[in-house]
């Protein structure tokens, strides 16, 4: 996991919650085929303009609702740089960091579709080169930071029980 | 400074004396609980290559549920995986078809009052109506509590929400949280805890309680306790536990981060409308609009109270010809019991279709999903976009009474002229 991030921004609103990032309907389904249905209640164009690195930016409380990786799956699927957003839901964030997403927030409000942003996570900073401005951001909890180094929680749970 | 019941389980179960909300704790899981779409066939590939060995075979409980009967190839594999990973990791429990995990875990005496329960789905929080801190995790972080048993949490702030008065004629804890969501936001209590208490909360049966505390996280919150007294003792006793029970509460002088107070005396049933949880109305302003299915079940309103108040309701009365019905006790023991009771005759009469227990439509799996254009009213939990089927649907929810006054007139119902003054 790169802890240097740019790319561009696709925009959406608030509460993305995860009946629409991942339906319950597709999720007995292989991921590559779950993808294809990512976020298609709110935008049937998503899965075919998605770009590897590109970031998501929302409003508030995205990822609500249930626990499902697949939320997680499907995006990192689609090689989402990160996702940047007003606030996450809990176990969504918490997810994401255990699965190696990055995961951002900063009021997203002045963001705009296509925008050009670059973010560094382990500051929390995120720089607009469309707009030439800066945000400061939340950073990673202190006690997080080594398992988001070592990629996740799985690369963490190796070292703490010795496998190699 | 005293703690909050939060704080007290998450200080016995990190071995301290004493923690403060915002503290990170290391905590020892007293049961880790998986259910079938997000449990071992989305785990076993990090667990076993991280060793495969289970941290204690009887704190594992894995339930299949969603995938229940299956209605495709694809879960039906997911359900052979799951039940076949249960038998080589030779787990002490393991259920299948016996209904949705959280009530499954509640009748086998699971959850008690005190414990830490990890589950990987969101709807775990329901837990904290016997008073146990139960909160949803993801299957990645399944793979270490299997492995270790154990994980960090931050311990949370507590809200605190004081339920006094009596309830009315018509109105259930469907309404009580209905009405605490939309007064919190689904986005509220993000991060903390909330304890319901009060007058009406102590006069709440053990059904009623589950149902608070399982709509919790629709606030977003980690978990929603209710203070254990002699009414969850006796229930798991009925449940065949006889260890000393931990009826754990709030000091006095506990720290809350916020303390609502609520009249439910001067509570109207409440629906919640698409697409979020958080849209609530009192019933009189969506009543009248028109349905095409109506669903009464889910681990969250699929109890033998639910049930009963939902015959009351249709005893000798027939649904409207317009919808159907689905009934979907949250247990085969709340079917069997209901049988014994008569209700299934009543509401198979009505011309409901009473569905085995199950997860089913509720999260758009099997058995009812809706179609573009179609609305449901419902007694379950989420209500958004695509969640029961079609991203193109409607689902509204509320309390067993409402949908089933629904189910008669085919259009969204106030309740209580179909109930009789004595049915509270």
């Amino acid at each position: 996991m790169s802890f240097i991030i740019r790319g561009r921004v696709w925009k959406y609103g608030d509460n993305i919650n995860t009946d629409i990032i991942s339906p319950g309907q597709y999720m007995s389904l292989p991921v590559e085929k779950q993808a294809e249905h990512a976020m298609e209640a709110i935008d049937s164009t998503f899965s075919q303009k998605i770009k590897a690195g590109d970031i998501l930016v929302a409003g508030s409380n995205f990822g609500s609702g249930s626990s499902r990786e697949t939320a997680q799956m499907v995006l990192k699927h689609h090689k989402i740089g990160a996702i940047v957003a007003t606030s996450f839901a809990r176990i969504f964030y918490r997810n994401s960091i255990n699965v190696g997403l990055p995961v951002v927030e900063i009021d997203t409000s002045v963001i705009q579709e296509g925008d050009d942003l670059e973010i560094d996570l382990l500051v929390g900073k995120v720089i607009n080169h469309s707009q030439g401005t800066e945000y400061k951001g939340t950073k990673l909890p202190e006690h997080l930071i080594e398992m988001v180094k070592m990629g996740g929680l799985e690369p963490y749970l190796a070292k703490k029980l010795n496998i190699s | 400074m005293g703690m909050t019941m939060s704080e007290k389980i998450l200080a016995r179960v990190s071995g301290q004396s004493k923690v403060s909300a915002g503290d990170i704790v290391w905590v020892k899981v007293d049961i880790a609980m998986m259910h079938d779409l997000l449990g071992p066939w989305l785990v076993d590939a990090g667990f076993r290559r991280l060793g495969g060995q289970l941290f204690d075979k009887d704190k594992v409980v894995v339930v299949s549920d969603h995938c229940t009967p299956p209605a495709t190839v694809q879960q039906a594999d997911i359900l052979k995986f799951t039940r076949d990973w249960a038998r080589n990791q030779d787990l002490t429990y393991y259920y299948e078809f016996e209904g949705p995990c959280h009530q499954v875990i509640v009748e086998h005496g699971h959850v008690r009052p005190g414990r830490l329960i990890l589950g990987t789905d969101s709807h775990t929080c329901m837990a904290g109506g016997l008073g146990a801190f139960a909160t949803g995790i993801g299957s990645t972080e399944m793979i270490g509590v299997l492995l270790t048993g154990e994980t960090w949490l931050k311990v949370p702030e507590t809200i605190k929400v004081v339920w006094e008065g009596k309830i009315p004629h018509g109105v259930y804890a469907k309404d009580l949280i209905l009405e605490t969501i939309k007064d919190i936001g689904h986005a509220g209590a993000t991060y903390q805890s909330i304890e319901f208490s009060g007058e009406a909360i102590k006069d709440l049966s053990i059904d009623e309680r589950l149902v608070l505390s399982n709509m919790a996280v629709e606030a977003g919150a980690k978990t929603g306790l209710i203070e254990p007294d002699e009414k969850v003792a006796n229930y798991l006793r009925s449940k065949g536990v006889d260890e000393e029970l931990d009826l754990i509460r709030s000091d006095e002088n506990a720290s809350f981060s916020r303390v609502l107070y609520k009249d439910a005396s001067i509570l109207e049933p409440q629906v919640a409308c698409p697409h979020e949880v958080d849209n609530v109305h009192s019933v009189s302003l969506v009543e009248g609009k028109p349905v095409d299915q109506v669903y009464l079940g889910s681990c969250t309103n699929g109890r033998i109270s639910d049930l009963r108040i939902a015959a009351e309701i249709l005893k000798g009365k027939k649904i409207s010809k317009n919808i159907r019905c689905l009934v979907v006790p949250a247990s085969q023991q709340i079917w069997m019991q209901a049988n014994k009771e008569g209700i299934l005759d009543i509401l198979t009469e009505a011309g409901c279709i009473v569905n085995m227990p199950s997860c089913g439509a509720c999260g758009g799996f099997t058995s009812g999903v809706i179609g573009a254009g179609e609305v449901v009213m419902s007694s379950s939990n989420r209500n958004f976009r695509g969640r029961m089927g079609s991203p193109k649907g409607e689902v509204y929810l509320g309390s067993p009474a409402t949908v089933a006054a629904t189910a008669i007139e085919g259009k969204i119902t106030d309740p209580r002229k179909y109930l009789s003054m004595e049915v509270r």
